[in-house]
């Protein structure tokens, strides 16, 4: 039987793996170090947890984490120069392409970029005809000077004719090897954020398939026979084969990760979570299952998208924090961060014998945490400056607490990641704070566990048909779409439905957006 | 910012009308703002603005030409080509259309409209209340559709311009209210652009945490903060075309505070206790209580913390007709306007 599955998380300080057996058991669990070529992080996480486990052929299932992607565009490092084709003329010619990317990234990434006829109306009859003869000649141009084309057309999510037409004329006009990336398979509604995130996906290609080689090369090292897997930004999986096309969907799955490990380590659907690291911690908001989502609009590297990225708030709080004393504003207070000595706080902090004072070192002075340093280092910190740093971490992850939370009424917190033990046990406004076993590779955990997902996000009229017909064709749409992506029919579930009614105008207009969700099939 | 601000929930995401301007700018120049004085009495004033739905304006971007295109049909229909445009909203979207327009047709742009905040209709404008005319007014597509229409009523002139945009893609370009310079030194709200831009730096300010900037903003404004809560019920639902809702906050600090906002597109009336406090057309802003970004009302979301901020409208308002027009009853409810403001006019 193969019913293992490994789950692999790259954070930016550690490399975590779990195996986990039937009904989410965790088998066995290591860190490594997060190297400058992940690869070889990924390798020595993966060598290590196997080792632990006695039959290595039952394993499955290989699931991957990584900010490869996200990285790549916040260094601007490795991005391929993507041609830019939007079928939409004679709209939208008032807003050219990458109108408001930052100028270092436009440099890099940008090549040449077209506005042809073409795209849609809301109703999805066409804007204008297809001018063929404009993506020939686009595609003649990119053919010697890019690497990849990003394509993007006017309500594409609702009638992908116009990218599908666009995708078969630049295959013909520039060989096989032209790799084309078509805005409806990575974006929702939003044109101009669309065609960024299309351009990104692009642009991302190679970095995705070394990625993409190299997780399946260490599975084959290891003598693993598994179907590979990567999580996306809504903590579901996509094959492998889809990550090499789509990489731009895993920028954001970290956080995804590590709270929908939480949410199964714990056995709770509702509650906070926060994810204490080396440098920072987040705190978001399990719903059903799924942390809730943001509003705002999503910024990767500069570049606005509209992806659908956990509601997070942020804070430079983690095992690293540096403590600041006495003489920074003369009063005799402290200051706590923000700065942190990161992965070096197994090096620099006090209780390891270095000199900083550390976070680390007063959750071990105020016993909090045990297992990591040495107490007897740490016999000259002042307690004074311990009881301060400590109400200080209280007062704000109590905060961060009650900013995420959606009401009065009290809610658990998990807390996850490399610094937990920073989190107090008591919290105003939450119910019980929990460190659920394995907490500290709850983020590999998570990518273990996740399932497979299908969406839809397209314009309905209510009064062309009822709304009740609108959502039940939706969520078909949908179940179609995750059973594609590998879940199993009979256990399928709609985990979302959102309905936003076109404002201004009559006619029953109704944007639906619906994701279904389930475990993978065997 | 201001113009998000100024739209009080609605009035279009003024995102997209930056990047218009920006490349307008970049392709024809600087864009000019003048003071109405600037400007030879009996020349013929623009505006120029999107009308359609939020929602297909995310997806059909404007061209730029179906702004000239509807200006130019109206020009040929009155015979006479515009000294200059000026917005019909400032608040949302719409702030910085005719300024994108007027970089083009190379002219400049009165500071000064006929809202200084934004509302879902034509009519809706202190021109109204000076019995001046919407029509006749041109509506325009980017692809060379487009009609003149004369209307008796600027109600009438209102639902003319829903219906042609209906046919048209629900994403286009509305010209209305061409009136003299004369008319707009008289009859239109002054300087509304530099309001705009000076409540768009102050709010700014506030954001990076600047000392004192809240109090600038406020004072500025004549603003005040009524309510600092949290999101526990949304109620959405769209009858007409139009997005109605109800918002109810729980007081950040006394729980047993709620404070109700009632929406049609904007934010229009918020009650404390079953009271109104806040009254259209004052401006009810909603801001995030963390980081001060205006919140839309498609943005609008359980468990947000807000800060609820009161502004005063333009004192041009304040005259005849102001409550048949705009006030709590013109919206539908059966209440009486609050003027919170009255002693300091």
């Amino acid at each position: 039987m193969k019913n293992l599955r490994i789950g692999v998380d790259v954070g930016g300080t550690n490399t975590d793996a779990v195996v986990v057996g039937p009904g989410g058991a965790v088998i066995a669990e290591a860190k490594a170090a997060t190297t400058p070529d992940p690869i070889d992080g990924i390798k020595a996480a993966v060598d290590a947890v196997m080792a632990q486990v006695d039959k290595p052929q039952s394993l499955g299932k290989a699931m991957l984490g990584t900010t490869h992607p996200a990285n790549a565009i916040i260094r601007r490092q490795d991005l391929d120069r993507v041609g830019v084709l939007r079928l939409a003329a004679p709209s939208s010619l008032g807003v050219r392409p990458s109108a408001a990317w930052p100028e270092d990234l436009r440099q890099i990434v940008i090549g040449p970029s077209m506005i042809a006829e073409g795209g849609f109306e809301y109703d999805g009859s066409p804007i204008a005809p297809l001018d063929e003869d404009a993506v020939r000649r686009f595609g003649a141009q990119c053919a010697e000077s890019v690497a990849a084309i990003a394509v993007s057309c006017a309500f594409s999510p609702a009638a992908t004719d116009h990218e599908l037409r666009a995708a078969e004329l630049l295959a013909e006009e520039c060989g096989p090897d032209m790799t084309v990336s078509l805005s409806h398979t990575v974006g929702s509604l939003g044109l101009l954020e669309r065609e960024n995130a299309t351009i990104l996906n692009a642009s991302l290609l190679t970095v995705a398939k070394r990625v993409v080689d190299g997780f399946r090369n260490t599975m084959a090292e290891a003598g693993l026979e598994v179907d590979s897997y990567l999580t996306q930004n809504d903590g579901t999986l996509m094959t492998v084969e889809e990550a090499d096309r789509y990489p731009v969907l895993t920028v954001g799955s970290g956080p995804t990760n590590s709270m929908r490990g939480a949410c199964a380590l714990a056995g709770l659907a509702d509650a906070l979570v926060i994810d204490v690291g080396g440098t920072s911690t987040d705190v978001g908001i399990l719903v059903d299952g799924f942390p809730r989502v943001s509003t705002a609009a999503v910024e990767v590297g500069g570049v606005r998208t509209n992806f659908r990225m956990p509601d997070l708030i942020s804070m430079g709080l983690g095992g690293g924090t540096v403590i600041h004393t006495g003489e920074v504003d003369g009063n005799g207070e402290i200051r706590v961060g923000p700065d942190s000595v990161g992965y070096n706080v197994i090096t620099q902090s006090i209780c390891m014998g270095g000199d900083t004072l550390t976070l680390s070192d007063v959750s071990l002075v105020a016993g909090r945490m045990d297992g990591f340093g040495d107490r007897s280092l740490t016999e000259g910190v002042d307690q004074d400056t311990v009881a301060a740093a400590i109400d200080w971490v209280d007062g704000r992850i109590a905060v961060l607490c009650e900013r995420m939370k959606a009401s009065s009424t009290p809610l658990p917190l998990m807390a996850v990641g490399g610094g937990a033990h920073l989190v107090p046990e008591q919290i105003a406004g939450v119910s019980e704070v929990l460190w659920p076993p394995h907490h500290s590779v709850a983020n590999a955990f998570g990518a273990a566990i996740a399932e497979a997902a299908g969406s839809v996000d397209k314009v309905y009229s209510y009064d062309a048909s009822s709304r009740e017909a609108c959502l039940e064709s939706a969520c078909e749409e949908a179940k179609d779409a995750a059973v594609r992506a590998g879940a199993e029919e009979a256990s399928l579930r709609i985990t979302s439905v959102a309905e936003i009614p076109m404002t201004y105008v009559p006619g029953g207009g109704c944007r639906v957006m619906v994701k279904a969700v389930g475990p993978l099939a065997e | 910012m201001g113009a998000t601000l100024l739209g009080t929930g609605g009035g279009g995401d003024p995102y997209v009308g930056k990047l218009l301007v920006k490349q307008a700018i970049e392709d024809y120049g600087p864009a000019r703002v003048v003071d109405v004085d600037e400007l030879p009495d009996e020349g013929l004033i623009m505006t120029t603005a999107i009308i359609g739905a939020p929602t297909v304006i995310l997806e059909k971007i404007p061209a730029g030409t179906e702004f000239r295109s509807g200006i130019g049909a109206l020009a040929a229909y009155l015979g006479s080509d515009p000294v200059a445009l000026m917005p019909i909203e400032v608040g949302g979207v719409n702030t910085l259309v005719p300024i994108a327009t007027a970089v083009e047709m190379g002219i400049p742009v009165v500071d000064a409209d006929g809202m200084r905040r934004a509302f879902p209709q034509i009519e809706m404008t202190v021109f109204t209340l000076h019995s001046l005319k919407a029509a006749p007014m041109s509506i325009a597509d980017e692809k060379g559709n487009m009609c003149v229409f004369e209307a008796n009523t600027n109600q009438i002139a209102e639902s003319l311009a829903r219906a042609a945009v209906v046919q048209l893609g629900l994403a286009n370009a509305i010209s209305c209210y061409p009136m003299t310079v004369a008319d707009v030194r008289q009859c239109g709200i002054h300087g509304s652009m530099t309001y705009c831009t000076e409540v768009g730096r102050r709010l700014s300010q506030v954001q990076r945490g600047a000392p004192g900037a809240w109090d600038e903003l406020l004072a500025y404004t004549e603003a005040a903060l009524v309510f600092s809560g949290k999101v526990i019920d949304i109620d959405r639902r769209t009858t007409e075309g139009f997005a109605r809702g109800t918002v109810v906050l729980e007081h950040l600090d006394d729980p047993s505070r709620t404070l109700r906002v009632e929406i049609q597109n904007e934010n229009l009336i918020a009650f404390e206790d079953g009271e109104a406090v806040v009254t259209v057309p004052d401006l009810l802003c909603l801001l995030d209580h963390e980081s001060a970004d205006p919140i839309t009302t498609e943005g609008l979301a359980f468990g947000q913390r807000l800060d609820v901020l009161a502004m005063p409208c333009a004192p041009e308002w304040h005259r005849d007709g102001m409550l048949e027009l705009v006030g709590p009853r013109a919206f539908g409810y059966d209440i009486d306007y609050v003027d919170s403001w009255k002693d300091r006019r």
